[in-house]
């Protein structure tokens, strides 16, 4: 499998702050990685660092061969990697149709976009939601609005930041049943602090602490590693 | 293009037409000229309406595009001696004024309270520079800038091609209601195709539109370009139907511009132009009454909008409307 995505000696410095601290990670093409951490362990700066929302202080990111340190959010994007980010990030003044049709309108005219978009609501059971501004929904509802624009361009590489916070049981399960599903065409990173959920889909698990690659590994090896419970777990959860 | 779009379009050309037909005949004529500068302001409102409502960007200092079209009409048409070069001309150059001043701005990434801050900057900047060109020596080939006085010897504009034949004030409102409705049509049928899904897009969240691949710089700097042209049209149509001076880009009718938008509505169209129709005839009635004071009932206005309907008149109009059929609004 060749390498999608890596990351060398990636650091983002707050003055003082390491958030991010000489990160070295890759992934392959059609891989299912799982990125944990504790809170403020630096998962979210380094995702901001992948798509120029960031500009590292330090290190290089190539994508797909292309060195696309610095450069420009949209320039990013448009290569190929979506992020949900882990606050929602939604136009809440339009419609979730509307939402999902400007995920699709920067390559593609509007009756072609029409046809996907609609096909994308159905998908995501938000075709009865359709007309309705996405400010007037639901948390858990947001978060399907989020992924749909996310996926509607159909990047290479998608990065989840805590798709399932605050979600129901129900939710969960639905997301993770897609996220599989979309694995089948996609390379994805998530990070999620529901390891029963990181369990049940991601095969790598890539631990953040301080800043720093704690472990890399299988899951199951992962969550059992003494040093990933002691800093993360809290031994609270047992590995299975 | 939906029906709804069709009817709007179709609703604002009958309208543009009966004020054409029946206007310059009921109205005397300096109730006609007052209603050209009405007509002027609404098209300056709906440029604002254009930028802020819809765009999303604050702009304190939209009179420095108006007053820069209204001079580069004044001075073009003084020098060519003939309309028909004079209006290109003074819709090119606050275009180009606000394209560059954008650049600067967007491509800066410079934040939203600077832009606020720059944008007054500039008008007052210009504001100055007007008021100082008293002296002989300031003169643009034939025309004299004339400082605080301005220009009083604006020419009208004339059947193009043929200078000696200037419009009546009959004729020039006719134009002001037909580049009103024009401008309106314009703005309707941007708003609707994909540059202006894309631009109020980027005004609801611009973080999220650029990680869908938009380069939010230059849809704000489309915008902002736009907007400044149909600021220097109201400009054109403003010198026509007084003349121009520095007032033009003073903090007077910036301020004024705000209230004419907040009162009728941010995020419609027609909000800012039944906002600038409505507040200029009290503030005008309020002056014709010895015992009000227009600047005071200016400030009540605004405040009673405010506090009562903070969205603008046209879309809490819209919500009333929409409850009393019964219709849940999305
Ligand atoms: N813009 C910022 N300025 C200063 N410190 C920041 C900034 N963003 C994040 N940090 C700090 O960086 C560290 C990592 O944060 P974050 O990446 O959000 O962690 P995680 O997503 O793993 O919970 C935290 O200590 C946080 O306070
Ligand atoms: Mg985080």
């Amino acid at each position: 499998m060749s390498v999608l995505l890596s990351a060398r000696g990636v650091a983002m410095h707050f003055g003082g702050v390491a958030a991010v601290d000489g990160v070295d990670f890759s992934v392959a093409e059609g891989e299912l990685r799982g990125l944990i951490g504790p809170n403020g362990a630096g998962k979210s700066t380094f995702f901001k660092c992948l798509t120029g929302q960031l500009r590292p202080t330090a290190g290089s990111i190539l994508f797909r061969d292309r060195n696309i340190t610095g450069m420009q959010r949209f320039a990013i994007a448009r290569m190929g990697i979506g992020i949900k980010t882990q606050v929602p990030s939604l136009f809440d003044g339009l419609t979730v149709r509307e939402s999902v049709m400007i995920a699709l309108r920067r390559f593609l005219a509007e009756r072609e976009a029409r046809r996907r978009a609609q096909a994308i609501l159905e998908r995501f059971g938000l075709d009865g939601l359709a007309e309705t501004e996405v400010g007037r929904l639901a948390h858990g509802q947001r978060q399907w609005v989020e992924l749909a624009m996310v996926i509607a361009p159909e990047p290479a590489l998608i990065l989840l930041d805590e798709p399932t916070a605050g979600m129901s049981a129900e939710e969960t399960r639905r997301t993770a049943a897609l996220i599989r599903e979309l694995n089948a065409r996609h390379t994805l990173i998530v990070v999620e602090h529901d390891m029963a959920f990181i369990r049940a889909i991601a095969h790598t698990v890539t631990v953040l602490h301080q800043g720093r690659v704690l472990v890399e590994d299988e899951v199951a090896k992962v969550l059992a590693d003494p040093r990933v419970q002691n800093v993360y777990l809290g031994r609270q959860v047992q590995p299975a | 293009m939906s029906r709804k779009l069709f009817l709007e379009i179709a609703i604002a050309l009958f309208l543009a037409l009966a004020a054409a037909l029946v206007l310059p005949r009921v109205l005397a004529l300096f109730a006609l000229i007052n209603a050209t500068v009405f007509i002027a302001m609404a098209v300056l409102a709906l440029s604002l309406g254009l930028i802020w409502g819809v765009g999303g960007i604050l702009s304190f200092g939209q009179t420095a595009f108006f007053g820069l079209g209204g001079y580069a009409y004044a001075v073009a048409a003084i020098n060519f001696n003939d309309s028909l070069y004079a209006v290109p001309i003074a819709l090119l150059v606050p275009t180009l004024a606000a394209a560059a001043l954008g650049y600067f701005m967007f491509y800066g990434r410079i934040s939203d309270v600077y832009v606020g801050a720059i944008t007054l900057t500039v008008s007052l900047i210009l504001f100055n520079f007007a008021n100082s060109t008293a002296g002989e020596e300031w003169r643009i080939g034939e025309a004299p800038l004339g400082g605080f006085n301005g220009i009083p010897s604006t020419p009208q504009l004339n059947v193009p091609g043929n200078p000696d034949a200037t419009l009546s004030p009959q004729a020039i409102f006719i134009v002001a209601v037909f580049a009103l409705a024009l401008c309106y049509i314009l703005a309707k049928l941007l708003l609707a195709g994909r540059f202006g899904r894309v631009v109020v897009a980027i005004r609801e969240n611009e973080t999220r539109a650029e990680l869908l691949g938009y380069d939010a710089r230059r849809y704000k700097l489309g915008i902002f370009s736009l907007g400044g042209a149909i600021a220097g049209l109201a400009g054109i149509l403003f010198a026509n139907s007084v003349f121009v001076s520095p007032t033009m880009f003073s903090l007077f009718y910036s301020g004024q511009l705000i209230i004419w938008v907040m009162v009728g509505g941010r995020g419609t169209l027609l909000g800012p132009i039944l906002g600038a129709f409505l507040v200029q005839a009290v503030t005008t009635w309020a002056g014709t009454e010895p015992r009000l004071n227009p600047n005071a009932i200016l400030g009540i206005l605004l405040m009673l909008a405010v506090m009562g309907m903070p969205r603008g008149l046209l879309p809490t109009l819209r919500l009333a409307w929409g409850r009393r059929r019964g219709v849940q609004l999305a």
